[in-house]
C-alpha cells in the first residue's frame, strides 16, 4: 500500500511538472520571444484558461503527500522552510502577473506585470529544480526525523549542506532549461506565424544544452548520491528509464526540425516524466535520504500514514481522479486549437 | 509565552484571516450568480445576463486572490506546524487531500469555462459551468470545515504505537456532527457576505443614479437572500453550533460568555467588559437567566462557569474571545434588523426610493466581513489551549526546527505581500464597480 501511494504521489508530482511546467516555461521565455503587445497577449491567452488548473496539481499533490506520508510532509516542509515560503511568494506574484495585466490598458501597468510574470517564472523553475536536487542529494536529518537547512552554506554537496550548493544549482539550471524548451514547444503548438517560428528557434537552441546538462546531471547525481545507483544495479529494468529519457530527447530534435510541434511537445513531456520517474526509482524506498546517518533516512515505511487511512483513501482518490481527468479533457477540448486575439477573455 | 510559538501562531492567524476575506465572498456569491443566471435564462432577460456577467468578473478577481492566499495555508501545516502535522496528518491529511482532489479540480476546471467560455458554450452549458463552480467552492468549504471540526471535536481516530493519531473510521471523520453545524453556520455566513456585498453595490448604483436597472436587481436579490440567511445564521445554525460548544467544550462557552462563576439561571451578558484579574464583568448589561435558557432550554438550568475548570484548561485570551463572540452575535442581530426593514420596504415597493435605507445598505459593506472574521476568531481562540481538543496542546504543535527569527522573516514577508495584494484587490474591484455591469453607459440611457 505504501509503495502504491509512493507511485501515486510521484505520478501527481510528474503531472504537476508536465502541466504547470509548460506555463512556467512560457513565462520564462515570455519577455524574450514576445516583443509586441499582441504577441504577449497571445502567450497569456494560450496559458490563461489552464494555468490555474495546472497549479491545482501542486495543491492536490501536496495534499496527497500530506495524507499518505504525514511525517515526510512535516519534516520536509519545515526543513525547507525558507525556500518554500519564497516559492509561495513567487507563485503569488506570478498569479497576479498573469491575471492582472489585462485589467488595465496602460503600457506601464502591462510592462510591470510582464516583468513580474517572467522573473517569477524563471525563479520558480530554478527553485523546483533545486528542490528536487536537495531530495536526491539528501538532507541533514536528525534522529527525530527533522532537519533545517539554511539557504546556503559553503556550496559543497556534503557536510552541513544548504539549500543551494553546486549540485542543487545544477539541478535548478537543468529544470530551467527543460521548462524553457517545454514552454516554447507548448507556445509553438498554440500559435502561428512569427511567434511560432521564434518559440521553435528557442527550443532548437535549448536542445543541445538540454542534452549536455542531462548527461552532466545524471553523472553528478551518481556522484553526490551513490545509493541512487543501487536500484538500477539490482533491477536492470530500470535502465529503460534512461533509454526513454534519451529517446524522448531524440524525438524532440527530430520533431522540431520537421516542424511537428505537437510531437515535439509530447517528446518534452515524456522527457520530464522520464527524469522524474528515474529519480523516484533511484530513491525508492527512501523518500528523503539523510546525509548525516543512513539510519535517519525517511522512507515510505517510516513516514506513511496508518494502513486503514491509506486503504480508504485509495477508494476516494480513484473516484476523484477519474472525475478530474474528465473535467480536464473537457476543458482542454473546449480551448483546443491555435489562439486568436479576437473574441472573449484575455 | 515562548516567542517562536507566538510568532507561528500569529503567522497562521494573520494569513488565514486575510485569506478568508476572499473565500467567504466566493462561496457567498456563487449561489447568487447561479440565481441571476437562472432568472436570465428563464426570462431571456439581457439585464440579468449583464448582472450575472458583472458579478462573474468580481468573482473572478476575488477567486484569484482566494487561490493565491490559500496555497500558503496548506503549506503552513507542514512549514510552521510540523509537529502537529506529524501527530494528526494521518487524519486531517484525508480531508485536505480530498479538498484538492474533489473540490479544487472541479472548481478550477469550470472556472475557466465559466469566465472565458460563455461564447464557446451553449447558454445552458454556461449555466452548468456556473453550477459546477458553485458546487466546487461549497465542497471545498466542507472539507476545510471538516478539518477544523475534527480539531475542535476529534472523532474516528486511534492512537498508533509511535504516538501519532491514525484514522479508524472514515465516515465518522467526514460526518462529524460538529462539522454539520459548523458548516451550515459558516456557509450561511458566507452567503450573508455575498448578499450584503451585492445589495451594497446595488444601493451604490441607485444612489449614484447610474446602472439603475442593474442596481435594482442587485438590491432585490441581495436583501431577500440577506434576510433568509441572516435568520438562518441565528436559528437553527448558530443555536446548533452554540449547543455543540456547550456540550463538548463547556469551558469555552463559559469563556465566550465571560461567566466566571457557574450558576443556575445564568444571565446573558449583552454589553460589558470582562475583568479577568478580578473575575467579574465591568459595566454589565444583561438579560437574567437567558444564558441558561438558550443553552439548556430551561430558565433555571445550571451553566458551568470558568470556576468549574482548572485555569490551565481555560482559553488563554478570554477578553478577545469574549469580544469576538459578542461582536459576531451583535452584528448578526443588526443584519436581521436591517434585512427585515429592507424586505418590508421592498414588498411595499418603496425600497428603491428610500435613500436612507440605500445608504444603510451601502455602508453595511464591511460588517459581514467583520462578523465572519469575529466568528472564526471565536471558534479558534475558543479551542485554546488545545490544537486538537483534549489531545494536543497548541504549544506542542509548532515547528520546533524553525526558529523565531525565520518565522519573523516570513511573517514580515507575508505582511508586505498581503498589503500589496490588498491594495491591488481594492483598486481592481473599485474599477469594475465604476465600469458597471453594462458595456456602454451611453447605450444604457
Amino acid at each position: 500500500m505504501e509503495t502504491l501511494w509512493f507511485m501515486i504521489v510521484a505520478a501527481m508530482v510528474a503531472a504537476y511538472v508536465v502541466l504547470d511546467g509548460f506555463d512556467l516555461g512560457a513565462g520564462a521565455i515570455y519577455l524574450g520571444v514576445a516583443r509586441t503587445s499582441d504577441d504577449r497577449r497571445r502567450i497569456l491567452r494560450a496559458i490563461g484558461p489552464v494555468w490555474d488548473g495546472n497549479e491545482v496539481w501542486l495543491v492536490a499533490a501536496g495534499g496527497t503527500l500530506y495524507f499518505a506520508f504525514p511525517l515526510l510532509y512535516a519534516s520536509s516542509f519545515s526543513g525547507f522552510y525558507l525556500p518554500l515560503m519564497m516559492v509561495l511568494w513567487l507563485l503569488m506574484l506570478r498569479g497576479i502577473g498573469i491575471e492582472l495585466r489585462a485589467h488595465v490598458e496602460n503600457p506601464v501597468w502591462a510592462g510591470f506585470f510582464d516583468l513580474i510574470f517572467c522573473v517569477s517564472s524563471i525563479l520558480l523553475a530554478i527553485f523546483f529544480g533545486a528542490a528536487l536536487g536537495n531530495v536526491v542529494r539528501g538532507v541533514p536529518l536528525g534522529p527525530d526525523g527533522y532537519f533545517f537547512e539554511p539557504l546556503w552554506t559553503n556550496f559543497r554537496a556534503s557536510g552541513t549542506t544548504g539549500i543551494l550548493d553546486w549540485y542543487t544549482v545544477l539541478t535548478g539550471v537543468i529544470a530551467l532549461v527543460t521548462l524553457v524548451a517545454h514552454g516554447s514547444l507548448y507556445i509553438a503548438v498554440k500559435t502561428e506565424g512569427e511567434l511560432n517560428r521564434r518559440t521553435r528557434a528557442v527550443a532548437l537552441w535549448a536542445w543541445p544544452l538540454q542534452l549536455v546538462l542531462t548527461i552532466v546531471g545524471l553523472l553528478a547525481s551518481g556522484y553526490v548520491q551513490p545509493i541512487a545507483l543501487d536500484n538500477y544495479k539490482h533491477h536492470a529494468i530500470g535502465f529503460l528509464i534512461p533509454v526513454i529519457v534519451f529517446g524522448s530527447l531524440g524525438v524532440m530534435i527530430y520533431a522540431i526540425r520537421k516542424g511537428e510541434d505537437k510531437m515535439a511537445f509530447v517528446g518534452s513531456a515524456l522527457y520530464i516524466v522520464g527524469m522524474l520517474v528515474g529519480a523516484a526509482f533511484a530513491l525508492y524506498p527512501l523518500v528523503l535520504p539523510a546525509s548525516t546517518n543512513p539510519a535517519y533516512s525517511l522512507s515510505i515505511s517510516n513516514t506513511a500514514a496508518g494502513r486503514h487511512g491509506l486503504t480508504v483513501g485509495f477508494t476516494w482518490w480513484i473516484i476523484a481522479l477519474v472525475l478530474a481527468l474528465g473535467y480536464f479533457t473537457f476543458l482542454f477540448r473546449m480551448f483546443r486549437g491555435k489562439v486568436r486575439l479576437e473574441g472573449e477573455g484575455y | 509565552m515562548d516567542s517562536a510559538l507566538l510568532l507561528h501562531r500569529i503567522h497562521f492567524a494573520f494569513t488565514i484571516t486575510f485569506h478568508y476575506l476572499f473565500p467567504q465572498l466566493t462561496m457567498g456569491l456563487a449561489p447568487l450568480i447561479v440565481i441571476l443566471k437562472t432568472i436570465a435564462l428563464r426570462r431571456n432577460d439581457e439585464t440579468y445576463h449583464q448582472a450575472a456577467r458583472f458579478w462573474a468578473k468580481i468573482f473572478g478577481i476575488n477567486f484569484l486572490f482566494g487561490v493565491m492566499t490559500g496555497i500558503p495555508m496548506e503549506f503552513q501545516f507542514g512549514t510552521n506546524w510540523s509537529h502537529f502535522s506529524r501527530f494528526a496528518g494521518g487524519i486531517i491529511g484525508q480531508t485536505l487531500a480530498m479538498e484538492g482532489m474533489f473540490a479544487f479540480f472541479l472548481e478550477s476546471a469550470f472556472l475557466g469555462l465559466f469566465l472565458y467560455g460563455e461564447k464557446r458554450l451553449s447558454p445552458r452549458g454556461h449555466w452548468w459551468a456556473a453550477v459546477a463552480v458553485f458546487l466546487g467552492s461549497w465542497m471545498s468549504g466542507y472539507f476545510i470545515i471538516a478539518t477544523d471540526a475534527w480539531m475542535q471535536h476529534p472523532v474516528g481516530y486511534v492512537k498508533a504505537a509511535d504516538g501519532s493519531l491514525q484514522l479508524s473510521s472514515f465516515w465518522e471523520l467526514v460526518l462529524n456532527p460538529w462539522a454539520g453545524w459548523q458548516y451550515a453556520h459558516n456557509m450561511s455566513g458566507a452567503v450573508i457576505t455575498g448578499a450584503i456585498v451585492m445589495a451594497s453595490v446595488g444601493a451604490f448604483y441607485l444612489l449614484w443614479g447610474k446602472f439603475e436597472a442593474h442596481g435594482k436587481i442587485f438590491v432585490r436579490v441581495g436583501v431577500v437572500a440577506g434576510l433568509i440567511f441572516s435568520v438562518l445564521q441565528l436559528f437553527p445554525t448558530g443555536d446548533g453550533q452554540g449547543r455543540m460548544i456547550a456540550l463538548n467544550q463547556p469551558v469555552t462557552l463559559a469563556a465566550m460568555e465571560a461567566l466566571f462563576v457557574g450558576q443556575s439561571g445564568a444571565p446573558l451578558i449583552i454589553i460589558g467588559q470582562p475583568n479577568v484579574d478580578e473575575r467579574k464583568i465591568d459595566n454589565p448589561v444583561e438579560i437574567p437567566q437567558a444564558l441558561s435558557f438558550l443553552t439548556y432550554r430551561a430558565w433555571k438550568a445550571n451553566v458551568q462557569g470558568l470556576d468549574s475548570f482548572s485555569p490551565d484548561l481555560w482559553p488563554q485570551s478570554i477578553a478577545l474571545l469574549y469580544y469576538s463572540y459578542h461582536i459576531m452575535v451583535g452584528l448578526g442581530t443588526i443584519f436581521i434588523a436591517i434585512m427585515v426593514v429592507a424586505v418590508f420596504l421592498l414588498w411595499r415597493q418603496k425600497l428603491f426610493t428610500a435613500r436612507w435605507m440605500l445608504w444603510i445598505l451601502l455602508l453595511a459593506l464591511p460588517f459581514p466581513y467583520i462578523a465572519n472574521t469575529a466568528g472564526w476568531i471565536t471558534a479558534e481562540l475558543g479551542r485554546q489551549p488545545w490544537l486538537v481538543y483534549g489531545l494536543m496542546r497548541t504549544a506542542d504543535g509548532y515547528s520546533k526546527m524553525v526558529s523565531a527569527g525565520n518565522a519573523m522573516f516570513t511573517l514580515l514577508g507575508f505582511l508586505g505581500m498581503y498589503t500589496v495584494l490588498g491594495i491591488l484587490f481594492l483598486f481592481l474591484v473599485r474599477r469594475e464597480i465604476e465600469h458597471g455591469p453594462a458595456a456602454e453607459v451611453s447605450a444604457q440611457h
